[in-house]
C-alpha cells in the first residue's frame, strides 16, 4: 500500500501545488486538508505517514497543529513538515523546537521537497 | 515542475489572487474606518496580513518576483502594525491603499501577459518610509505571567503579541478547557469563539494533547474583563474548566493547574471511522474556509466514508469556471436553438402535406424539444448570473479612495446587492460605473464648508442601489450633493456651439447634453474624473450593452444616474420585422405592443413624425429612414405597422412594413471595425442560415428623442 502524506494549507493554488509535486514522485497518495480543522479530523480516521502543514491558517494555527501531533502518541513519530512563508524566525524555531522535521520555507523549490519527502518516507 | 506557469496554473493563480485582494480590499476599508479611534480590530489587521502574505507565497511559486516584492514589502509593513511596531495612522492606511492599487494593476497586467511589470520604486519607498515610524517595543511582562510554556510555544509571533496587547490593557487572561464530541466540535467551538469575541479576545485555540476518541478538548486562551464566573455564565457550558492567570501568578498551585489542563487525559483509543462519528452537514458547511463567491453548499455527508473509512474530499462545493466556457456552452445552446428554429419550420411546412399523423408527432416531438432546451437555456443562464454584490464591493473602494483624495467624507449606502446579472455585464459595466461614482464624489458633492453653509450634514453620501424589473436589472446611483444647475449647463452648451441661443430645451434634454461628447462643466477638467474619459463614453459603454442612462437631479438636493440594463445579452427573443426588403430583429423586451395603423394616422408636429395612442403622444421614427433605405413604393391606401418600444420611462415607435413574427435569436457582436454602426447592437443569425441585423434599441430611442439631425 503505497504511504499516505496529510497537507494541511489553506491557500488552494498552494495546496495543489504542493499535491503536484508529490504527485510527481508517483508513490505517495495525498490527502488534503483546508485548514487545521479538516487536519483533526482527517488524523484519527486516516493512517498518516507524513504530515505537511502551513502555519498561518484562519481556524488553528501550523504549530498549535504541531504541537497537538506531537503531543499525541498516535503520531509522535510521524515525520512533519511546516511549509510557510519566510517571515518571522521565531515561528520557524518555534516549530522546529515542537518537534517539526524540517521547515520549508515558500516559494519552495519542488526537488527540495521531494528530497524531503524521499528522506522521511523512502524505502 | 516545469509546467508550473502553464496557462491552467496561471488561471487559478489569477482567479485566487483576485479572491484575496477582494477580501483584502474590503478588509483596508474596515482598517480604515478605525484610524480616528486608532483602535484597529486585530482581526481585520491579521485578515489583511494573511492576505498579502498567501500573495507573497503564490508570487513566489509562480516566479513573479514584482507581486513577491511588493507583497513582502506590505506583509512587513504590516506584521510591524500587528506588532505593534508601526503606529497605526491615516498615511499608513493611506499606504495601504496605494499598494493594494499596484497589486492590483500587477496582477490585472499578469493575467493578459506573464511579463507584464511596472516600476515598483514609489510604492517601496512610500512603504518603506511608513514603516520607518518605529515605536519601541515594550519589555516582555510574559514572564511574570507564569504561563504554561506548553501554550507559549504554539503562539505565532503575532499571538505573543496579541497577548501582551491584552495584559497591557489590564485584561484578565483566562485558560478555558472545553471538551466537545469530535462529531460536532468545530461548530461548537465557532459558537463558543463567537459568544467570547463580543466579550474579549481569542488569542489562541489549542487542540489538547492526547487521543482523539470520540471527544476532542481544546485550550482557549481568552482575554477579557470577565471573571471566570462571568465566562462561565456566558457559555453556559457544565464541561468548562476555567483557569485565570495573573491574579495568581506567583500562586505555585496555578502552574500545577495548567499543567493538569495540557496533560494527558484522554486514554480512549480510536473508535472513529465510521460515517456515524462525522457531523452533520451545518457544521461542515461552517468550516469551510475558503472565500469563495460562488454558490457554496455542505456535501451530503452520508456519502464519504462507507468504504474502508473512505477519503475526505474537499469540503467546498464550489467549482470555479472560465467564463469563456460558459461562453462556448451558451453558444452551443444557441446553436440548438437555432436549430430547433429550423426544425419548427419544417414541421410547419409539412402542414397540409397530406402526411397528417407523422406531422403532428413532430410537432409533439418539437414542442418536447423546447421545453427541454428552455430548461437548458435557463440552466446555463443560472450559473452566469453573479451578484452585483461583486461588482459594488469594488466600488467601495472606488468611493474610499476617490473620497480621501477629495478630502471629502462620504457615506456609501448599498442596497439590493443581490440583485444578479450575466457576469459579462458585470464586468463591461464596471468601468462606466466607476466614472459615474467618481463624478458623483468629485462634482456632485460640495465640500465640507459648502455642505455646512447650505445646512447639510458634513459627511456626503452615495447611494448605490440595484433591483430588478422584469427582464432589466437597474442600478442606480444617487448623491446628495448640489445637483445639476440647469442653466449653467445651457450656457456651456451655447459657448461649445452645441446648442443655439434660440433653441427650447426641456430639462430632460438639457441633462442629456451632459451625455455629448467633450462636455465638461468645469473649465479644468479634474484629475479625478477627467481621466480622459467624458459621459459620452459612459453612455456609449452601457448603450454597448443594450443598456440606457438617466439622470434625474433637484438643484441643491443631488443626482440621480439610473442605468437600466437588460439581465443577459447571449439568448434574447426578438420581433422579427420587415422594411422594404430588409428584415430586422427587435429586442422583444424593450417591445411593449405592436399596432397596424394607415398612413393617416401619422402627423407631423414640430417637423416630427409622431402618433396618439392613448391619449398620449408618441413619437414615431421611420427606419427606412435611418438606416438610408430606398423607400419602396407603396399605394395610398397602405397600412404599416408599428412597434411600441419603450426603455424606463420613454416611449417611442418604429414604422416598418410588416411583422414577420417573434423567434429566439443569439446576438453576435459585429466586431470593433463595425462598431462605428449606429442603432445597431450586433447581428443574429436565424434558423434558416439567414443573418440579420438586431437593433440597438437603447441608442435609436436616446438619440431620436435627442433630435439629432440624422434621423
Amino acid at each position: 500500500m503505497s504511504k499516505k502524506i496529510l497537507i494541511a494549507e489553506d491557500s488552494l493554488t498552494m495546496r495543489s501545488l504542493i499535491v503536484s509535486t508529490i504527485a510527481a514522485m508517483g508513490d505517495y497518495e495525498t490527502v488534503e486538508a483546508a485548514n487545521g480543522f479538516e487536519a483533526l479530523r482527517i488524523l484519527p480516521r486516516e493512517k498518516v505517514d507524513l504530515i505537511i502543514t502551513d502555519i498561518n491558517m484562519p481556524d488553528i494555527n501550523g504549530l498549535e497543529l504541531v504541537s497537538f501531533i506531537r503531543n499525541n502518541e498516535n503520531y509522535q513519530e510521524t515525520p512533519l513538515f511546516i511549509i510557510s512563508t519566510e517571515g518571522s524566525e521565531r515561528d520557524r524555531e518555534k516549530g522546529m523546537a515542537l518537534g517539526a522535521n524540517a521547515y520549508i520555507v515558500k516559494p519552495f523549490a519542488p526537488d527540495q521537497l521531494q528530497q524531503l519527502i524521499r528522506e522521511y518516507l523512502g524505502d | 515542475m516545469s509546467d508550473i506557469n502553464s496557462s491552467q496554473a496561471l488561471k487559478d493563480f489569477i482567479s485566487e489572487t483576485e479572491e484575496i485582494i477582494e477580501s483584502l480590499s474590503l478588509d483596508l476599508i474596515k482598517l480604515a474606518d478605525a484610524v480616528d479611534s486608532s483602535d484597529c480590530d486585530p482581526e481585520v489587521l491579521n485578515g489583511i496580513f494573511r492576505g498579502a502574505h498567501s500573495i507573497k507565497g503564490l508570487a513566489g511559486m509562480f516566479g513573479f518576483d514584482d507581486l513577491s516584492e511588493i507583497s513582502h514589502s506590505m506583509e512587513s509593513l504590516l506584521d510591524g502594525l500587528r506588532l505593534g511596531k508601526v503606529p497605526f495612522c491615516q498615511s499608513l492606511v493611506d499606504t495601504l491603499f496605494s499598494a493594494l492599487d499596484v497589486l492590483i494593476q500587477l496582477i490585472d497586467g499578469k493575467s493578459n501577459n506573464e511579463n507584464f511589470t511596472i516600476d515598483l520604486s514609489p510604492i517601496l519607498t512610500q512603504i518603506s518610509q511608513a514603516a520607518e515610524g518605529d515605536v519601541q517595543a515594550e519589555e516582555d511582562p510574559l514572564a511574570a505571567l507564569n504561563i504554561d510554556p506548553a501554550i507559549l510555544n504554539v503562539l505565532t509571533e503575532y499571538e505573543e503579541h496579541r497577548l501582551l496587547e491584552n495584559i497591557r490593557k489590564g485584561r484578565r487572561l483566562n485558560l478555558l478547557r472545553v471538551n466537545f464530541d469530535l462529531a460536532t466540535f468545530d461548530q461548537e467551538l465557532a459558537e463558543i469563539t463567537q459568544q467570547l469575541k463580543q466579550k474579549g479576545e481569542v488569542v489562541s485555540t489549542l487542540p489538547s494533547p492526547g487521543d482523539i476518541g470520540e471527544r476532542i478538548a481544546f485550550q482557549i486562551l481568552f482575554g477579557s474583563d470577565l471573571t471566570s464566573v462571568d465566562i462561565e455564565l456566558l457559555l453556559g457550558r457544565d464541561d468548562l474548566d476555567i483557569h485565570t492567570y495573573g491574579d495568581d501568578a506567583g500562586d505555585g498551585d496555578s502552574g500545577g493547574d495548567v499543567d493538569d489542563v495540557s496533560g494527558q487525559e484522554a486514554s480512549d483509543s480510536f473508535v472513529l471511522g465510521g460515517p456515524e462519528a462525522i457531523g452533520d452537514p451545518d457544521s461542515i458547511g461552517k468550516t469551510t474556509a475558503m472565500a469563495t463567491t460562488a454558490v457554496e453548499s455542505p456535501l451530503p455527508v452520508n456519502l464519504e466514508g462507507t468504504e474502508g473509512g473512505g477519503s475526505l474530499r474537499s469540503i467546498s462545493r464550489t467549482v470555479r469556471v472560465d467564463i469563456d466556457k460558459l461562453d462556448l456552452l451558451m453558444n452551443i445552446v444557441g446553436e440548438l436553438v437555432l436549430s430547433k428554429s429550423s426544425i419548427t419550420d419544417i414541421s410547419d411546412r409539412l402542414k397540409g402535406s397530406g402526411e397528417t399523423e407523422l406531422v403532428t408527432e413532430l410537432g409533439k416531438a418539437t414542442r418536447i424539444l423546447e421545453r427541454r432546451l428552455h430548461e437548458l437555456q435557463k440552466g446555463v443562464m443560472a450559473v452566469r448570473m453573479v451578484p452585483v454584490g461583486q461588482l459594488f464591493e469594488k466600488m467601495t473602494r472606488i468611493v474610499r479612495r476617490v473620497a480621501n483624495e477629495q478630502g471629502k467624507k462620504v457615506d456609501l449606502d448599498i442596497r439590493g446587492a443581490d440583485t444578479e446579472l450575466d457576469k459579462l455585464i458585470i464586468e463591461d459595466v464596471s468601468d462606466p460605473l466607476m466614472h459615474i461614482i467618481r463624478n458623483a464624489i468629485d462634482h456632485g458633492l460640495e465640500t465640507h464648508q459648502e455642505r455646512r453653509a447650505a445646512g447639510k450634514p458634513e459627511k456626503g453620501l452615495i447611494q448605490l442601489w440595484s433591483s430588478q424589473k422584469g427582464n432589466h436589472v437597474v442600478i442606480e446611483v444617487h448623491d446628495d450633493g448640489r445637483g445639476i444647475d440647469t442653466d449653467k449647463v445651457r450656457r456651456k452648451a451655447l459657448e461649445k456651439g452645441l446648442i443655439t441661443s434660440t433653441q427650447v430645451l426641456t430639462e430632460e434634454e438639457v441633462y442629456e447634453l451632459l451625455f455629448l461628447p467633450g462636455f465638461s462643466t468645469r473649465d479644468e477638467v479634474s484629475d479625478l474624473s477627467g481621466r480622459g474619459v467624458g459621459m459620452d463614453v459612459v453612455k456609449n459603454n452601457i448603450a454597448a450593452l443594450s443598456g440606457m442612462i438617466e439622470v434625474k437631479s433637484v438643484l441643491g438636493q443631488g443626482t440621480s444616474m439610473i442605468i437600466t440594463l437588460p439581465i443577459t445579452l447571449a439568448i434574447i427573443k426578438a420581433l422579427i420585422v420587415q422594411v422594404g426588403e430588409t428584415t430586422y430583429a427587435i429586442p422583444i423586451n424593450s417591445v411593449l405592443e405592436t399596432l397596424m395603423i394607415n398612413d393617416d394616422a401619422i402627423q407631423t408636429v414640430e417637423k416630427r413624425e409622431v402618433m396618439e395612442l392613448r391619449e398620449s403622444t408618441v413619437p414615431l421614427l421611420r427606419l427606412e429612414q435611418v438606416f438610408g433605405l430606398p423607400e419602396a413604393v407603396k399605394d395610398a391606401e397602405h397600412s404599416l405597422y408599428v412597434a411600441i418600444v419603450g426603455l424606463a420611462e420613454k416611449r417611442m415607435g418604429f414604422v416598418v412594413d410588416e411583422l414577420l413574427g417573434q423567434q429566439d435569436v443569439v446576438i453576435k457582436s459585429l466586431g470593433k471595425a463595425l462598431a462605428f454602426v449606429r442603432g445597431v447592437a450586433g447581428a443574429a443569425e436565424l434558423g434558416n442560415q439567414k443573418t440579420i441585423l438586431v437593433l440597438d434599441v437603447a441608442g435609436l430611442m436616446s438619440e431620436a428623442l435627442r433630435g439629432e439631425s440624422s434621423f
